[in-house]
């Protein structure tokens, strides 16, 4: 479903003396359905910028990225649109939403945006949000004054609204309590049990162990820093 | 699929100053483009030459109508580029006083977009009118009120319940948050975002700020000095801009 072949990826700053530096060299990787694989690496190795590179938020220099069919290096912006629409998600570590928007309406958007039944959208929104053990009280509430991280599980629920066939997580653990971690742990496996292919980075150890099939050291892809 | 607005390489200069030149894209149903650029740029004079309400000097826009299917707009009659504006179009302007009748009440500013497309039953215009007023958070009673008494973000949302009442295919917008203070800047922008989905609605938004295209549009266009500098998916511009003019931008915003 994912597969990357021979990505690489600098930045110019052109205001600080056109500097050049390269981050990503070489970087291949694949990922079936129903497989989850972790990114590793120290800090700074280049594991989220491959995961924006995938995401298409940064541009490849060179190489393919194709996820379901689409060369995300390639594609134009409606095809990276309707891409992540579709078929590719995105649980970030930070919750971007238009102000004043009620938490169940955030995380009923992405089922809204595939064209899913509105009352169908909003009581799946609920099931997650429930889960996700956020009190409903709060539902109608915009979750932008949210704390840390209530903001983190509102940004899963809405994450896995729709059944992406691919996903990107980015720490989907991190800030979470005990029986939180054990709820967004379970809708990675049910995700994987209904064939997702996903990548993850999880700096959680044993989150990492329990989900992940394997794992792929982003450092192999850096530059100057190849162990 | 078909644009609906494909731009061919438009070009406007006042005299031996460049307004804009050589910029190209196409827009499909229900996309959102962004274009951002200090002022002095060129941006609104190339959403004017879009809009029909400055004359490019070369290039061409053509949009796939209705009825006839794509057609070059530059080329069209008056008449035609008029009845385009009152029906499949609509302009929201930076200043709601050059896009209402001030003199005229905040009914009969929706009602009159109605009228001109053929609506000739009072009370359906004057219902019509109140649907829309709800939509955009004005208060039904004040139905009667002429725009003078409204507020500054009051008078923007009514020129927004006036635009987008016949239903337009494509709105072009310029700075429609400039001048608003952030809570009423939150609120239209939900407004506008739930508008664009429920209607399906194409936007062409003029704006100097970068979080409003963030949140609002799919696509961004970078203008500098007349030209495109960079174009591309919004977020992909912001997060890893590639030309040295977008990274000046970026890097330039404060952090709140």
């Amino acid at each position: 479903m994912i597969e990357l072949n021979n990505v690489s990826k600098s930045f110019t700053l052109h205001n600080q003396g056109s500097a050049v530096i390269p981050v990503m060299e070489g970087a291949t990787l694949s990922v079936a359905p129903g497989e989850c694989v972790a990114l590793t690496g120290a800090s700074g190795a280049g594991k989220s910028t491959l995961m924006r590179v995938i995401y298409g938020n940064y541009l490849a220099a060179s190489g393919q990225v194709m996820v379901g069919g689409v060369d995300v290096a390639q594609a134009e912006p409606r095809e990276i649109l309707a891409l992540r629409r579709d078929t590719l998600g995105y649980v970030s570590q930070f919750l971007r939403v238009v102000p004043r928007v009620p938490t169940l309406e955030v995380v009923a958007e992405p089922l809204l945006a595939v064209g899913c039944d509105r009352q169908a959208a909003l009581d799946k929104a609920a099931g997650l949000l429930a889960r996700l053990n956020i009190p409903e009280r709060l539902w109608t509430l915009s979750p932008t004054t949210f704390s840390g991280g209530e903001q983190q599980r509102v940004n899963i629920a809405r994450g896995f609204a729709h059944d992406y066939p691919t996903m990107l997580l980015d720490e989907p653990t991190a800030s979470l309590d005990v029986q939180n971690r054990e709820t967004v742990l379970n809708l990675i496996e049910e995700a994987k049990a209904r064939g997702a292919a996903i990548i993850g980075i999880f700096h959680d150890v044993g989150a990492r162990e329990r989900v992940c099939d394997r794992e792929i050291n982003v450092s192999d892809f850096t530059p100057g820093m190849a162990a | 699929m078909t644009p609906l607005l494909s731009v061919q390489n438009i070009r406007k200069t006042y005299g031996t100053r460049i307004g804009c030149t050589g910029v190209s894209f196409d827009l499909y149903p229900g996309e959102v483009m962004g274009i951002v650029g200090e002022s002095g740029s060129g941006k609104s004079t190339l959403l004017n030459c879009l809009a029909g309400h400055l004359e490019p000097d070369g290039g061409r826009v053509v949009f796939d109508t209705r009825t006839d299917g794509p057609v070059d707009t530059v080329t069209m009659s008056e008449p035609e580029r008029r009845m385009l504006g009152r029906t499949d179009w609509a302009f929201v302007h930076q200043h709601a006083r050059d896009g209402l009748r001030m003199s005229v009440s905040a009914g009969g500013n929706i009602g009159e977009r109605l009228m001109a497309v053929g609506d000739r039953h009072y009370g359906d215009i004057r219902d019509k009118a109140i649907d829309w007023l709800g939509r955009v958070e004005i208060e039904a009673n004040r139905v009667d009120d002429r725009p003078t008494a409204f507020s500054g973000g009051m008078q923007q949302r009514l020129q927004i319940a006036r635009n987008l009442v016949t239903g337009p295919r494509l709105v072009f917008m310029d700075e429609p948050t400039g001048g608003l203070d952030v809570s009423v800047q939150a609120r239209l922008l939900d407004l506008l975002r739930g508008l664009v989905r429920e209607m399906g609605l194409s936007a062409i938004i003029v704006t100097h700020d970068l979080a409003v295209v963030r949140l609002l549009a799919d696509r961004l266009m970078v203008m500098k000095d007349g030209h495109v500098a960079e174009s591309g998916l919004t977020d992909q511009v912001l997060d890893d801009p590639q030309h040295a003019y977008t990274q000046l931008l970026v890097s330039s915003v404060l952090q709140v």
